[in-house]
């Protein structure tokens, strides 16, 4: 048998099967497909986003779903210089977590922007989504968070 | 000597071993690194499988890439005849938890707990993004790094802590390292130097991140007249505790830890005179926020194992800190010690022990 006889199989661990992701993260991820947020309300009136099925701190059921965003305040930010290979940015970015407008918690997700000089706790940033025709429900359908008025 | 008195049935550390921590251990598997370790553990008061009646384990599939990774390792106690055995997928801090409840319970006099990792396999930036939320986190990719820079920008533009803060723990805790002959970075550096160090992940200087780390640990538990036949000077688990906070990282005040405070104060942190404390602070400016959280002032001595910045083995850094700790008590180094272990992003989950000397 020479070398080209040899056989192969390809090996791909992966687990098959797919999962609803129910009323509350599913309303979230769908609002993301159309360019929105949405946030739910928890025990004391808060507006927790990216909404949980139960509130943090209490464990009671969230309530109804509001709208909010698609601006936001940084409550905390990290420069990554060198972006690791699966991050959503394959250029200098920044991590923060995003308190939108309207929100009582923060999100996580990447900024854009041209340095850590451009950026600050308190700054004004605002979600920058993907063409209409490439979301599908999920985090990856906002592209990152851009300063507010900012050229990046 | 005698146990203290109390609603908890006195469980002690009756005997700690640790692996030399490296970086990268490629010659032995799993269980040729815990052959020794577990042997020591025996060895260092006279027992052996036998002599344990439950067997309990920390370790994480994802590090080697298998499942049931726990029960191969398992082969370095030899579980035959059948033992009682249990797993978590945790630092085997964790697992020592498990153990001393079921110790708590009075069926049984002596445990074995251990704890294994090579965090050199993989990638560990990737490897523990798997620990997140899997719909708004994990499909980012946030690194651990990353996501603790995240803390310590907060934990500066609170005024809670700088830069040089950050440094002052890795300065004091890798110096403090040189005195401990299992430890993987020790070195004499001063704040001014370690300031000049580049970012990793800004606001994180890379004095500020842990090693990575292959290594393994173990601890025997003791209760009744196991626990003052195996010491001179039983060490008691006078309280222990552990809490944990929610998921939504951004539904958190990264600035402070709620749940070790809440931990501490049932473990009974404030009972007594703490001498020493051993805090699992993988990232330096973590220390800050637990010493605040346990109220551990300036009188208490801080790692002086060199802590997770010494040497950081995935899965059994929080267990040694409680071996640590109880080995200074052993040693009369100390009397009264607290120690610490933590699992998840930013200090998501945190464990008090509380040890006495008799």
């Amino acid at each position: 048998m020479t070398d080209s006889e040899v056989l192969h199989a390809e090996h791909r661990l992966e687990y098959p099967y797919s999962r609803s992701t129910g009323p509350v993260i599913g309303a979230f991820l769908t609002a993301l497909r159309d360019g929105r947020f949405v946030g739910a309300t928890g025990a004391t009136g808060q507006v927790i986003v990216p909404p949980t099925e139960y509130d943090p701190v209490t464990g009671d059921d969230v309530g109804e779903l509001v709208e909010v965003g698609p601006g936001g305040t940084i409550e905390t930010w990290a420069w990554v210089s060198t972006p690791l290979r699966k991050h959503p940015l394959q250029t200098p970015f920044a991590w923060a977590l995003i308190t939108l407008d309207g929100a009582d918690t923060a999100m996580l997700h990447a900024v854009a922007a041209s340095g850590p000089d451009d950026l600050a706790t308190g700054a004004r940033v605002v979600a920058r989504f993907k063409p209409a025709a490439e979301r599908v429900g999920a985090m990856s359908d906002i592209e990152s968070f851009v300063l507010e008025g900012g050229a990046s | 000597m005698s146990a203290p008195s109390g609603t908890v049935r006195p469980v002690s550390v009756a005997s700690f071993a640790q692996s030399p921590n490296i970086r990268r251990d490629d010659q032995r598997n799993e269980v040729e690194g815990l052959l020794p370790v577990i042997a020591e553990v025996f060895g260092n008061i006279g027992i052996t499988k036998d002599d344990v009646d439950f067997i309990c384990s920390g370790s994480t599939d994802y590090l080697i890439g298998g499942p049931f990774s726990f029960v191969m390792a398992l082969d370095a106690v030899g579980v035959w005849p059948p033992r009682a055995e249990s797993h978590v997928e945790m630092d085997g801090a964790f697992a020592l938890y498990e153990a001393w409840t079921l110790l708590q319970e009075g069926e049984i006099d002596a445990a074995l707990v251990y704890s294994f990792g090579r965090s050199s396999l993989g990638d560990l930036n990737e490897i523990l993004t798997l620990q997140l939320d899997p719909y708004y986190m994990a499909p980012l990719w946030p690194d651990i790094v990353s996501l603790s820079a995240l803390q310590a920008r907060a934990l500066i533009d609170a005024g809670k802590a700088t830069e040089a803060d950050f440094a002052e723990v890795a300065s004091r805790s890798r110096r403090d390292a040189l005195a401990n002959p299992k430890a993987q970075v020790a070195k004499d550096v001063a704040v001014d130097v370690l300031l000049q160090d580049p970012y990793v992940v800004e606001p994180l200087r890379r004095h500020a991140l842990p090693p990575i780390t292959d290594g393994a640990a173990a601890i025997v538990l003791a209760a009744g007249d196991k626990a003052t036949a195996w010491s001179e000077r039983p060490v008691w688990i006078s309280g222990i505790d552990h809490r944990i906070e929610t998921h939504a990282l951004g539904a958190r005040d990264l600035t402070s830890s709620p749940s070790t405070a809440l931990a501490a104060q049932h473990a009974g942190v404030a009972d007594g005179k703490v001498d020493i404390a051993e805090i699992h602070a993988p990232f330096a400016h973590q220390e800050i926020i637990l010493r605040q959280a346990m109220g551990l002032d300036a009188s208490v001595t801080i790692n002086p194992s060199g802590g997770a910045l010494a040497a950081n083995p995935m899965m059994s850094a929080g267990l040694i800190r409680i071996g640590e700790a109880a080995s200074r008590i052993a040693a009369g180094q100390a009397d009264r010690a607290v120690a610490h272990a933590t699992s998840g992003p930013c200090l998501q989950q945190n464990l008090v022990c509380v040890l006495e000397g008799a």
